[in-house]
């Protein structure tokens, strides 16, 4: 599960969210997609490193480059929120089914 | 080359210790006893949510003030082996009333009772909604509230 924390921190960041924005459009590297931005390749490669690390982005190798890519599976806290929200009600449930099941007795 | 997000489904398991039908019952029918409170829509308390019990009926929330809040819809009400709902929320956690997510329960007998599998897809429309995650995090309800929810559930 992606940490929530982890993924507000990384897309609190103007130059991060614009990099996200890029690799919406479709995979890239890290050269294509300091191309278009006014930030060294290094510095892309930083951000693209916590983007990755939040689950919001992973990459392959493609030959000698890295290909970077949005995470369908991570895409962000709304899901890493309803997971956790489900969790907790589920948890809810069965309590509730527990006492109830009891209370029969 | 256009690379669709599409997120992968919530898929929860529970096991509980009821046969299918009295778990459905709990489930839907009381899920005022057991939805937990801090998950509210409305500004006021949350009284319970209410899952009316038919295909086509609403899902909603009934505040201690008596304002009603809209969550969604009953796709389908099969007892006692599954509930489809539909679950309208948008990600700044407002009714939509076309956005359709889906959350599917599945009762299943199993020795000793019922394992519940719960499955919410199609998260990917609250993105198509939101239009570019740059406007979700800049919104001052939109990300930081969830994220602020989820901590908050997440020290209960």
């Amino acid at each position: 599960m992606a940490n929530a924390a982890r993924v507000f921190d990384a897309l609190h960041d103007t130059t991060r969210r614009t990099v996200l924005e890029r690799l919406r459009e479709g995979p890239k590297s890290v050269g294509e997609i300091a191309n278009d931005l006014p930030v060294s390749r290094p510095a892309v490669s930083q951000h693209l490193k916590v983007l990755k690390d939040a689950g919001l982005v992973n990459d392959r190798s493609e030959g000698t480059r890295r290909i970077y890519h949005i995470d369908p599976k991570g895409l962000g806290a709304l899901r890493a929120w309803l997971d956790q929200f489900w969790d907790s009600a589920l948890t809810s449930f069965a309590a509730e089914v527990e006492r109830q099941e009891k209370e029969r007795k | 080359m256009n690379l669709h997000v599409q997120p992968a489904p919530v898929r929860k398991s529970i096991f509980v210790n009821a046969p299918p039908g009295r778990a459905f019952d709990i489930f839907a029918n009381g899920i005022g006893r057991w939805w937990p409170k801090s998950h509210k829509i409305g500004a006021a308390d949350l009284d319970r949510p209410v899952i009316e019990p038919r295909t086509g009926g609403r899902w909603y929330e009934i505040d201690f003030d008596g304002s009603e809040c809209e969550i969604g819809k009953v796709l389908a009400w099969e007892p006692p082996a599954r509930l489809l709902l539909a679950w309208k929320l948008d990600p700044e956690w407002k009714f939509d009333p076309d956005l359709v997510t889906e959350v599917e329960v599945l009762f299943t007998a199993e020795e000793g009772g019922t394992r519940v599998n719960l499955e919410h897809r199609h998260l990917e429309r609250m993105g198509d909604r939101a239009e570019a995650v740059r406007e979700l995090v800049d919104s001052p309800n939109g990300w930081g509230l969830l994220l602020q929810l989820y901590s908050e559930a997440s020290a209960e």
